[in-house]
C-alpha cells in the first residue's frame, strides 16, 4: 500500500461527503415534485410525455397501483429490449453485420438490464450491433435507474407521510427523475468522456496497421453516451467485454476517479434527501456514517490483500502486488477502490478482473453484494435496502428494551418486519440455493474456468451477483449457456421485484400510521450507538447467512494460495 | 387490481416508445454530433496517423512482440491485443494455468538477459487486454536488449524512456506510466537504425 494510494481513496470519500448535500438536495426537489431551473428547457418535455401517454402526474396512487404499474412498465421495457436484440440482424446501425441475439442470451440481457443488473452474457464488441447498445441497453440503464430512485421516493413518502393512502405517482417519479437528474448530468459527463478519449462515432471499428505491420482492428461506437449512464445509474454494462478496463471505456486515472464518483453520487445523494423527507437530515447521516463504516473496512482489506500480491507468483521471481488482470495506467489501488465502489453499489462495471484478484481481496466484492448492495447501493435500491435493515435493528432494539420500536416517528411492527425479512430472506434464499444446484449438476459444472475452490468462487459469484443486481463477475465462468443465462435471468427478475414489491408493501403501511413525536423513551436513530447497531445487524445477518459458502470458496482458495497448492 | 392494470396499460407503452426515441436514440445520436464536432479526434477513437496511414490508437494498445521494440504485457485478449475480443485472462490466484503462463514468460525474459525481481505488469496479463501501457519499471528492463539489437546506447535509450514517463495526474491519480505505442515510435526516430 502506499500513501498515494490512501490520498486517492480519502480524496475519494472527501468529494463523495461534499457532494451528499447538494445532490440531496436537487433530489429532494425532484422527490417534493418541485420545479428546477431546468424545467425552462425540460417542462415541455415532461408535460408533452404526459400528454401522449395519457398521464395525471399529481394522482396519487396506492402502494398496491405503485407497484402494478412500476412492474407492468417493467415488463413492456424488458419485451421491447428483447424484440431489438432478437431482430438487430435486420434493423439498422449493425456496422459489423452482427445477427440477431440468441433467445436465451436475449432472455437473460433484456432481463438483466431491466433490473438494473447488466451483467453481461455477451461480449459488447463482438455480439451488439450500435442500435441493440443505444436503443436496447441505454433506455433501460436510464430507466431501470429512474424506477430505482422512484421506489426510494415511495418509501421515504412512507415515512414521511401521515394517514395518508398513497405514495406519489410512479409516472411522475421516473420521468422526473430521468429528465431533470440522469439526462442532463449525462451530456455533461459523456462530453468530459469524449475530451478524454472515450469514443462516440456510428462507425463500428477501424484498421490500423501497427508498427510491426500487423493489422489490427479496434472495436469503436457510441461508447460515450453509454457509458456516461452505466456509471450513474449504477448499472455496469460495458459497451465492450472488458468493461471500464477497456481503454476506450476508461482512458485514465481522471476518467477512473470520475466513473467512481458517478457510482455513488447519486446513492450517497439520495441519504440526504431521505434526512430531509422524514424532517431530520441527522437521520440521513447517521445511515451514511454507518455505510460509510462498512464501506473503509472493504476497501481496506481488498486494497492491502492485491498490494501484498500472490505469494505463489512471487517465488517464480515476480515483484510487487496483483497485477493480473489490472491496468497500468490505474494500478493497485485505483483498482481496488473500484472493485469495492462497483460492489458496495450495485453497478458491476469493472475496470479490473475480480477473478484475478488474490482470494481475499475478491472476497470482499463478493460479501458486499451478499450484504445486499446497502453500502451507498444502486441508485434507490441501496439506501431502500439498506432502510429494510434499519426495520430490523429497531425492531431488535426494541425487543432488548421492552418497547414498540419506532423509527423516525413511526411505530414499528409485526408487518413491517414481517415484510422486511420476507424481502431480505429471498436473496440467501436464491444465491445458496442456485450456486448448490450448479454445484452438482453437470451443465453447472460445466461453467467455471478455474478449478478447485476458486471454481466454487466462481458459481457462487454469478448468482451473488444476479440476485444482488450487481452484475460483475467472476468472468472466467462460462455463463452464456442456456442452463446459466435462463437461471441468472431467473434470479435477477427475482432478486430485484421480490425485494420491491414487498418495501412498497412496507411504505403502504407505513404511510398510513400516525406520526409519534420523538420521546424520552425512544430508542435513538441518529448517535453513535445506533449506527454501531446497524452495522452490527447487517454484519451479523449477512456473516452468519454466508460465511459457510465464503470459508468453501474465498477462504478455502486463500490457504492453497498460502501452502502454494495449485488447481 | 384489474383496474390497477387497466390504468397502466397507455402510460406503458406510451413511455416506453417515447423514453426510446428521446433515450435511445436522439441523446446519443445528438452527442455523436456535438462529439464529432468538437473532439472530432477523440471521438473517433484517438488515432494516430503516420504517411496517411492509421498506425494506432494513442488511446488503446497494441501487440509488440519484435526485439527492436519495447514489449506491452501479455494479453488474453484473442490471440492477444484483439480489438474486437477484449478480456482478462480470469485466472485466479491458485491456477495451474496462471503459474504455468507467468513462468513461461519469466523464462522468456530471463533470456533477454533481464535478472533480478521482474516487475509484475511485465509477466500479468491486463484486464482489457489492450493495455497500452507498462510500468517504468518494466520499460528500463528491456533497455539493453533494445539498445543492443538497435545498436545504440543503453544512455541513449535509458534517456528516451524516462523522457516518455508519464506521472500522476496532480500527483495521485494514475501511476507512473509509459505508453508503449509512442515510446517505440520515438525509438524508430532516434537515428541508428539498423533494420534486420
Amino acid at each position: 500500500m502506499t500513501i498515494q494510494g490512501w490520498i486517492l481513496i480519502f480524496v475519494f470519500v472527501g468529494i463523495l461527503l461534499a457532494l451528499a448535500k447538494p445532490v440531496g438536495l436537487w433530489l429532494f426537489t425532484l422527490y417534493e415534485g418541485r420545479r428546477t431551473p431546468l424545467h425552462a428547457v425540460l417542462g415541455p418535455v415532461e408535460r408533452g410525455f404526459y400528454k401522449l401517454a395519457g398521464i395525471n402526474p399529481d394522482e396519487d396512487q396506492s402502494w398496491r397501483r405503485y407497484a402494478v404499474h412500476m412492474l407492468l412498465f417493467n415488463a413492456v421495457l424488458l419485451v421491447f429490449t428483447y424484440a431489438i436484440l432478437r431482430l438487430q440482424g435486420i434493423l439498422p446501425l449493425n456496422p459489423l453485420g452482427y445477427a440477431g441475439v440468441s433467445d436465451h442470451l436475449a432472455f437473460n440481457t433484456a432481463t438483466s438490464f431491466t433490473t438494473n443488473t447488466n451483467w453481461q452474457s455477451y461480449g459488447g464488441e463482438s455480439t451488439m450491433s450500435n442500435l441493440s447498445q443505444m436503443l436496447g441497453l441505454t433506455i433501460h440503464n436510464f430507466l431501470s435507474a429512474a424506477t430505482g430512485i422512484a421506489l426510494a421516493f415511495a418509501l421515504f413518502r412512507g415515512f414521511a407521510r401521515r394517514e395518508a393512502k398513497a405514495i406519489g405517482n410512479f409516472w411522475a417519479d421516473v420521468t422526473r427523475v430521468t429528465l431533470y437528474l440522469l439526462l442532463p448530468i449525462c451530456i455533461v459527463y459523456a462530453l468530459v468522456l469524449i475530451a478524454n478519449g472515450v469514443p462516440q462515432t456510428m462507425a463500428g471499428s477501424v484498421d490500423v496497421t501497427t508498427l510491426e505491420g500487423v493489422k489490427q482492428t479496434l472495436a469503436l461506437g457510441p461508447v460515450a453516451s453509454q457509458e456516461a449512464i452505466k456509471m450513474l445509474g449504477t448499472n455496469g454494462g460495458g459497451f465492450f467485454n472488458a468493461n471500464s478496463a477497456h481503454p476506450f471505456e476508461n482512458p485514465n486515472a481522471f476518467t477512473n476517479l470520475i466513473q467512481m464518483l458517478s457510482i455513488f453520487v447519486i446513492g450517497t445523494g439520495l441519504t440526504y434527501c431521505f434526512g430531509k423527507a422524514v424532517g431530520n437530515t441527522r437521520q440521513g447521516w447517521a445511515i451514511l456514517t454507518a455505510m460509510m463504516i462498512l464501506f473503509l473496512a472493504g476497501v481496506t482489506i481488498t486494497y492491502w490483500q492485491e498490494a501484498a500480491g500472490n505469494p505463489i507468483l512471487h517465488q517464480l521471481g515476480v515483484a510487487g502486488g496483483n497485477m493480473e488482470g489490472k491496468e497500468v495506467r490505474f494500478g493497485i489501488a485505483a483498482s481496488a477502490l473500484f472493485a469495492v465502489v462497483t460492489t458496495a453499489a450495485s453497478c458491476g462495471a469493472v475496470n479490473a478482473m475480480h477473478d484475478s484478484f488474490t482470494a481475499l481481496g475478491g472476497m470482499i466484492p463478493l460479501f458486499n453484494m451478499q450484504l445486499g448492495e446497502i453500502v451507498i447501493g444502486g441508485v434507490g435500491a441501496g439506501i431502500y435496502g439498506f432502510l429494510l435493515f434499519a426495520i430490523l435493528a429497531v425492531f431488535v432494539a426494541g425487543l432488548m428494551v421492552g418497547r414498540t420500536p419506532e423509527y423516525v416517528g413511526k411505530k414499528i411492527e409485526g408487518r413491517e418486519v414481517k415484510l422486511a425479512v420476507l424481502a431480505i430472506a429471498i436473496l440467501p434464499l436464491i444465491i445458496l440455493g442456485f450456486t448448490a444446484l450448479s454445484s452438482v449438476l453437470d451443465a453447472g459444472l460445466a461453467g467455471p474456468l478455474n478449478k478447485g475452490p476458486h471454481g466454487f468462487s466462481e458459481i457462487l459469484y454469478a448468482f451473488t451477483s444476479g440476485v444482488a443486481n450487481n452484475g460483475s463477475a467472476f468472468a472466467g465462468l462460462t455463463a452464456n449457456t442456456p442452463y446459466y443465462n435462463a437461471l441468472l435471468g431467473i434470479a435477477m427478475w427475482l432478486g430485484r421485484f421480490f425485494i420491491i414489491v414487498p418495501m412498497l408493501a412496507i411504505a403502504g403501511s407505513l404511510a398510513a400510521k400516525k406520526h409519534h413525536a420523538e420521546s424520552a423513551g425512544s430508542f435513538p436513530t441518529t448517535g453513535g450507538l445506533w449506527v454501531g447497531l446497524l452495522v452490527g445487524i447487517i454484519l451479523i445477518l449477512g456473516g452468519l447467512t454466508f460465511l459457510p459458502s465464503l470459508a468453501l470458496g474465498p477462504i478455502a482458495d486463500h490457504l492453497a494460495m498460502i501452502r502454494g497448492q495449485l488447481y | 387490481m384489474g383496474k390497477d392494470i387497466a390504468t397502466a396499460l397507455r402510460p406503458a407503452f406510451a413511455l416506453t416508445i417515447l423514453f426510446a426515441l428521446l433515450l435511445g436514440l436522439a441523446y446519443p445520436l445528438a452527442l455523436t454530433g456535438i462529439g464529432q464536432l468538437i473532439f472530432p479526434n477523440q471521438a473517433g477513437g484517438s488515432l494516430i496517423e503516420e504517411n496517411g496511414k492509421v498506425i494506432g490508437s494513442s488511446v488503446a494498445g497494441q501487440a509488440f512482440t519484435s526485439e527492436r521494440y519495447f514489449h506491452t504485457r501479455p494479453s488474453a485478449a484473442g490471440k492477444g491485443y484483439d480489438g474486437l475480443a477484449s478480456s482478462g485472462s480470469n485466472l485466479g490466484p491458485t491456477s495451474q494455468a496462471l503459474v504455468d503462463r507467468v513462468k513461461t514468460d519469466v523464462e522468456t525474459r530471463r533470456g533477454e538477459g533481464i535478472s533480478g525481481d521482474l516487475p509484475a505488469d511485465l509477466v500479468t496479463a491486463s484486464g482489457s487486454g489492450l493495455d497500452p501501457d507498462i510500468s517504468p519499471e518494466a520499460a528500463l528492463t528491456q533497455v539493453p536488449r533494445v539498445a543492443r539489437v538497435r545498436g545504440l546506447t543503453e544512455d541513449n535509450v535509458r534517456a528516451l524512456v524516462e523522457r516518455s514517463i508519464e506521472r500522476p495526474f496532480l500527483g495521485f491519480l494514475g501511476e507512473n506510466r509509459v505508453n508503449v505505442l509512442a515510446l517505440n515510435r520515438q525509438l524508430d526516430q532516434l537515428g541508428a537504425n539498423k533494420p534486420e
